[in-house]
Order: C-alpha cells, then structure tokens, then sequence
C-alpha cells in the first residue's frame, strides 16, 4: 500500500479492492479523499495514505432522469432515474459517488444528514474491471 | 483579502453583436459569427473599419466535440477578413468568451493592440439531447462525472443543500423561471421568446385543435408542477429549471480609452474585471456557493471601487435558475439565504431595484456555452446605451450594469462590470 503514488489510478485501483483510501499531509495532517499529491493547505508533498472508515452523511443529492450514454447503457432512463449525491464523511471529508438503495422515483423521501455507508460497483472483468464508488443507507 | 489591481491603461467597449440564438439546421458557426460581426460593425456609432483590427479572441467550449473540428480561431478569423492577423482562442466551458474578452482587455491595457475584437461562438443543436449531456459533461470535475454527474445534476444536489440549510423550495425556483420568460418575451433573439403563461395558451390551443383533453392549469406554478409539462431532469431540476441546448455567436469590439470617442460619442468602459477558479463539490468551501464567483466579484469590486448596490442591473449565469439565486447572492446584491426571498418579492423583476437577466438569461435567450459570456456584455451594452427596446430597464441616470458567467460546474467564474462615464 504505501508504495502507491497518491494519483486518481491508484485511488481507482484501491476503490477495485473495496477500499476507500485518501491521503493525509504529513506536514499539516490535512486529509484529502480522493488523494492529493500536494497538500492544498501547506502545499508540502509528503504524504501517506489513510483508508477511510466508508461512513458518512448525505449532504447533497440529485436523481438524474436524463443522463451520458454511459449511464443509460446500465439501463438508466428517464422511468428508471439514478442517484448521485456528495457525502460528507465521518473524518471529515466530502466525497461524490453514486446513491444507491434509495427511491429515485420518490426523491423527496431521500434526506440529507442520513447517515451512509460505503459500497463498491464493479463493472466488467480482470484487466478490465472499474469500480464506481457508491453509498447505501446504513 | 484580495491584492486590489488595475488596468495599465484604460479599455473601452464601441460596439456589441449577437446572432440569433436558437436552435439552426441551416446555419453553422461561421454563419452565426457572420450574423453576430455585421450587426458589431452596424452598431459602431463613428464607423469601425475591419482592417483596423489588431486581434481576435475568441471562445468556444464544445465544437471539437459535437463539430469534430477544433482550432476555432483562425476559422474565424479568415472568415471576418482578419487573418493573418493573430486569432487565440479561450476555453473556460461556459465562460469562454467572458475569458476571451478578458484577455481582450489585457492585451489592449498593456499598450500592445489598440482595437481587438473579443467574442464567442457554439454550434450545439446538431446533436442528440445525451450528446449534449455526454458533451458537456466534459467540464464537470473528473470524479463527478465519473459517479453520473451531469450539468443539471450538479445543481440539483447544489438545490438539495441549499434548500435543506434555508428552507427554500422548488416553488422559488419557479419565480425565477417565470420571471426569465417574462423577460425573454420582451427579446427577440431570445430562443424562448414567450412567457410561461403564452406556452400554456399555445398547449392549450393545440389541445382544443387535436380534440385531445384540454389542460386546466389554475396558474403558471401550476403548470410548471404538472410533470407532464415539466418533466424532472435532475431532480429538483426539471425542464423549465434548464437552459436549452443552443446555437449562437456574440462579439464585442474593445477599445483603447485614448480613442473610443474616435468610434462613438457614447462608449461604456471597463470598471471592474474579476476571474476565479472553482474546486468541485468533493473540495469546495461549501456546496452552497461558488467560491470562484465570491472571488470574481472581489477583483471586480476592488478593481472598480464599487460596492454591490452600485450595480444597476446584472446578467447572470442562470444555466439552471438554481444557480441564478445562488449568484445573487456570491455576487453580494443579497445575504446568503436571502436570494430566493428576493426572487419572490420581486426585486429582480425588470421593473424592480435590481434587474437580473433582462435579456430572459441563458434559461430563455439561450446557451450556446461559448457565445454566452460575450452575449452577456452584448446586453449590458443595450441597456446602458438605451437601446434595449420594449425590456429597456426602467432606471433613470443609468451608469453601471454588470454580467457574471460560470463555466463548468464553478470551475472558471468571471464578473465584469461596465460603465457609462
């Protein structure tokens, strides 16, 4: 682990082992996720990974009826709406993802401050696989 | 506290076109420049000649993607009879052109050019609704696109926080929807001009035609409720919240202050210039504002010595009318939390104390993401020189108007503040 580059590849290929990793200044102890190579606080460049707890509150959501082809290749459409959101995570970070396990066609019974937890969408196989980051109610 | 800067020397506007914007099978980018540069030399009151033109800056966001073909700038430079004069083109995504009349500005206050013409211009509407999205999705911050974010749905999850923090609701989007058709009525370059109530009227009178069931909307919130009339597009954002997929061109002929009274008796001047850059939602200050715009409008305020009140009337970035409230409140003209009050009771409204949007914003005028911020100063440009027509904001000693244009998702933010000496 600590000989991966604090790059969006490695956070991706950390997301495609159900991890949900950032990285933390050792300078100034700011903590960013996704990682940063250079902390935006002190702009110093040593940094260490520290894997989130993957737990957190809804601070902000839509559900998306009219979205990228990439989107609506996963069966998505205006009946079938998805969720995207920004949690705000228990070490104090905000992350977007994906929302799962909520009512996209009753989006007013999907409450922001409700707490959330971590879950991982792979999609495609071996060499090829990408996960998606996603948040389900805990 | 922001370093406060100026001008080497002072910068003039003479002159301002703008196309049509809509939606053109038979115009391309050329065409709509064309449209936007014969109607730039009309309305230069002493005469411009082209050939006096040291420059072009131009911006455009999007037309690789949907034209498949880049390198706007010389294009259009030979097009207009420039080349082979310098042509640079600006991208910032929705702010293009408000970058491209920047770096305008910049090049005349530092003595190099003298006369330089500034614009933008987009070619949207020859692709399918989930281009577009695909497309513009391109200027979302990387980790947002990948979860499924697109344009509108930024702003809808922006929509959720805000109302969640000071209990707005989607019937307060609606005043500002309502209020850009109102306004857009009024503009006969606008892609939408008609008001709410006039597009019920015509779904109504096409109902009666087709001998199909007639709609009883009781008012215009009432049909911008029917999810028949106003699908969801990104929850809380539906049809009506949405600008539209637009083609369109805007230029703006820019000056040095020695000799703008050699092109008109009746320039406007550049008071204050701002740009700021935005962080995503992942990494922003806060998801209820734009940290790029508070900092546009610090540079520009500073700049000009002007406070918010000062600003007569203001353009901005209304994409979604979300964000129309959200930027009434970064650019200072209300407290945070209080711009959707302000909506409601009216103060925004063309006959209010601080007209937003006159020209029906980017929501009714129309988006075409490159021409826009140029298009913007083309209406600041009407209404301090009174040349507005029937949306002519009523306002007695006009001195001061404003426009504000955002690209991506808050990535490039600028202000840019105009006036009348």
């Amino acid at each position: 682990m600590e000989g991966r580059p604090f790059s969006d590849i490695f956070y991706e290929q950390f997301l495609n082992e159900e991890k949900l990793m950032g990285s933390k200044c050792k300078k100034c102890g700011a903590l960013f996720a996704p990682p940063r190579s250079i902390c935006i606080k002190c702009h110093g460049s040593d940094m260490e990974w520290v894997e989130m707890k993957g737990k957190g509150k809804l601070a902000a959501f839509t559900c998306i009826a009219v979205g990228p082809p990439f989107m609506m290749k996963e069966g998505y459409d205006r009946a079938h709406p998805y969720c995207s959101g920004v949690v705000e995570l228990e070490e104090g970070v905000r992350i977007v993802a994906r929302i799962e396990g909520v009512d996209t066609t009753k989006p007013e019974t999907i409450k922001i401050g409700a707490p959330f937890t971590a879950a991982y969408l792979h999609r495609g196989e071996g060499e090829e696989m990408r996960t998606f980051l996603a948040f389900k109610p805990l | 506290m922001q370093k406060r800067r100026k001008l080497g020397r002072g910068v003039a506007v003479v002159g301002a076109g703008m196309s049509k914007f809509g939606m053109f099978k038979d115009k391309d980018s050329k065409d709509l420049f064309a449209e936007a540069f014969t109607e730039m030399l009309s309305s230069v009151d002493k005469g411009a000649d082209p050939n006096d033109i040291d420059a072009l800056y131009l911006g455009n966001f999007t037309n690789d993607f949907f034209m498949h073909q880049g390198h706007w700038g010389p294009i259009i430079s030979d097009l207009i009879g420039l080349a082979p004069k310098p042509a640079t083109r600006t991208e910032g995504a929705c702010a293009s052109s408000a970058l491209a009349f920047r770096e305008g500005v910049f090049a005349i206050a530092s003595g190099f050019y003298d006369v330089v013409l500034v614009g933008g211009v987009e070619e949207m509407s020859k692709r399918t609704t989930e281009e577009v999205t695909e497309g513009l999705a391109l200027a979302t911050v990387p980790y947002e696109g990948k979860v499924g974010f697109t344009f509108p749905g930024v702003f809808g999850a922006l929509a959720t926080a805000y109302f969640e923090r000071y209990g707005a609701t989607r019937e307060h989007l609606m005043n500002v929807t309502i209020k850009s058709h109102n306004n857009a009525r009024l503009n006969s370059k606008a892609q939408f001009n008609l008001s709410i109530r006039d597009l019920m009227n015509s779904r109504i009178e096409r109902a009666k035609k087709k001998g199909e069931p007639v709609p009883t909307w009781a008012d215009e919130k009432d049909f911008l409720r029917d999810l028949r009339a106003n699908p969801v597009i990104a929850w809380p954002m539906h049809l009506y919240d949405c600008c539209p997929i637009s083609d369109g061109a805007a230029c703006i002929l820019l000056v040095a202050e020695e000799i703008a009274k050699n092109f008109t008796d009746n320039p406007l001047y550049v008071a204050g210039i701002g740009q700021g850059s935005g962080r995503g939602l992942h990494a922003a200050e806060d998801i209820t504002y734009f940290e790029a715009t508070r900092y546009a409008a610090q540079e520009a305020y500073g700049m000009s010595g002007l406070k918010p009140e000062d600003i007569q009337f203001s353009e901005v970035h209304d994409c979604f009318s979300m964000a129309e409230i959200v930027h009434l409140e970064d650019l200072g003209f209300f407290k945070p939390g209080e711009g959707y009050k302000a909506v409601e009771e009216g103060l925004t409204r063309l006959d209010g104390p601080k007209p937003i949007n006159t020209s029906g914003g980017l929501k009714c005028k129309g988006h075409p993401v490159g021409a826009t911020g140029a298009s913007q100063l083309y209406e600041v440009w009407k209404q301090l020189r009174v040349e507005a027509g029937e949306r002519q904001v009523p306002i007695k000693d006009l001195r001061v108007g404003a426009a504000h244009n955002l690209g991506g998702t808050g990535g490039t933010c600028t202000f840019t503040i105009l006036e009348r000496r």
